[in-house]
């Protein structure tokens, strides 16, 4: 399969990829680790004709802690979040995530930023980012601005970025308290039902909680009908099963492929949310 | 067209390519690499799986202009002159292929696996092929294979 003919660039800094994004006219695509965007060229999906490959950007991978909140570059591999010291210290169910992603070869080309901004309903990092509530911060010809992970997403792989716009990094508070569950396509390993769950825990009451669910809908979404049942709980396991009854229900657009039925999803949503919550729980005492 | 400079195999190779090349065919028709296969073209099989820069890629899903500069490893590459890998020693040991398609492939994404986990359990060992297919459904002889491999040190 041979893709269409494109000028090929790379970007020496964030300033040069907006300007060189601007200059393309929107008929110029990023390109990081292009493992969404190189099969979709392939099949002529996508034709880009000026591809600005982000991927030797100075500081646009890595992870680290400032003021109290995670800080990912929008480069960074699947595989170095999966394997990161502190997200496994601090914020274990990102790493998480990120380990189940697709397969070890996917894991070692694909980037955060890439996941994100191509939004696969079936992608796994959206129902994490729900849950810890990431900020996206995004550079355009304008200047900066940032985004909520919730309001990112506007449908079936579209999403608040402007043709000259790069998303640089994401931003969380660390929960420690925090799980993923997934039902796993077994072939492409993408998810048909994915929940990532956060707690707030005081005095043994469930404060807060944030639930996050891909793979299911056209698009991620919170459960808070999952979330207002938990809120001023006993962090226990029948909490957990009582609240993860609700998960699904109201959402009305469901998949539907040969995958799984949209009665099928239904049925995993409290299914796999029972299970991001117990191991939510779980991490209570660690 | 593009100049890519590639080492591939510790050696350098320059050249004129279209942009659109796949790192794959950079491989296998430049330099007549053909060891790296071709399986599905959809970036599921792991046939054509490579190391960029140390670690395990799909090269089907790769540019050749996005390698440029980079450093990678075929498995034309592991044998050290007459002296197989341990990864190819445990194939050859544990009879780890039928058809031979994805061998390649798969001892390439073992590289990777071995460096990051020395010793993995069998179910690590599975999760770490999760990429890699095999149509003759031969993996119980793969896993021994690297399972061999492990015992015997590869850790390169």
């Amino acid at each position: 399969m041979i893709p269409t003919a494109f000028e090929y660039e790379r970007a020496t800094s964030l300033d040069d990829a907006v300007a060189k994004l601007a200059a393309a006219g929107g008929a110029g695509k990023l390109i990081a680790g292009g493992h969404s965007l190189v099969p979709l060229m392939k099949l002529r999906l996508s034709e880009p004709t000026v591809l600005i490959d982000i991927a030797h950007i100075p500081d646009f991978a890595g992870i680290r802690e400032v003021d109290r909140k995670i800080e990912i570059g929008a480069g960074t591999t699947h595989h170095d979040v999966a394997t990161s010291p502190l997200l496994r210290e601090r914020c274990p169910a990102v790493a998480d995530a990120a380990a189940v992603i697709g397969d070890p070869q996917v894991r070692n080309r694909g980037t955060l930023g890439g996941s994100l901004a191509h939004a696969d309903p079936a992608a796994d990092y959206p129902a994490v980012m729900l849950a810890v509530d990431a900020d996206l911060h995004i550079k355009g010809s304008k200047g900066w601005r940032v985004v909520a992970a919730r309001d990112f997403v506007q449908g079936v792989f579209t999403v608040d970025l402007a043709p000259d716009e790069v998303l640089a990094r994401v931003t969380f508070a660390p929960v420690r308290t925090a799980a993923y569950a997934k039902l796993h396509q077994q072939a492409s390993r993408f998810a048909i039902v994915g929940v990532a769950a956060a707690l707030e825990v005081r005095g043994g009451l469930i404060a807060s909680a944030r639930i996050g669910l891909t793979g299911a809908a056209s698009s991620p979404v919170r459960l808070s009908n999952v979330e207002a049942a938990l809120g001023g709980q006993p962090a226990s396991s029948e909490t957990a099963a009582a609240a993860a009854r609700f998960g699904g229900a109201g959402i009305d657009d469901l998949n539907s492929d040969i995958h799984a039925s949209a009665e099928y999803r239904r049925a995993m949503i409290p299914v796999f949310t029972r299970r991001a919550l117990d191991g939510a729980l779980a991490r209570l005492a660690g | 067209m593009a100049r890519v400079s590639i080492t591939v195999n510790g050696r350098k190779r320059s050249a004129e390519v279209e942009t659109r090349l796949l790192l794959v065919h950079f491989l296998r028709e430049q330099l007549n690499l053909t060891g790296t296969h071709v399986g599905c073209d959809t970036s599921q099989c792991g046939a054509c799986t490579v190391l960029v820069d140390g670690r395990s890629a799909k090269s089907c899903t790769v540019f050749a202009v996005q390698a440029d500069g980079a450093e990678v490893t075929t498995i034309e590459g592991l044998a050290d002159g007459d002296r197989l890998h341990p990864l190819q020693e445990g194939f050859w040991e544990e009879h780890g292929l039928q058809c031979g398609y994805c061998t390649p492939g798969m001892i390439m994404s073992a590289v990777t696996l071995l460096h990051d986990n020395p010793a993995p359990t069998e179910q690590q060992i599975r999760d770490g092929l999760d990429g890699n297919l095999c149509r003759c459904t031969g993996y119980q002889h793969i896993v021994n294979a690297i399972q061999h491999a492990a015992a015997s040190g590869s850790g390169r």
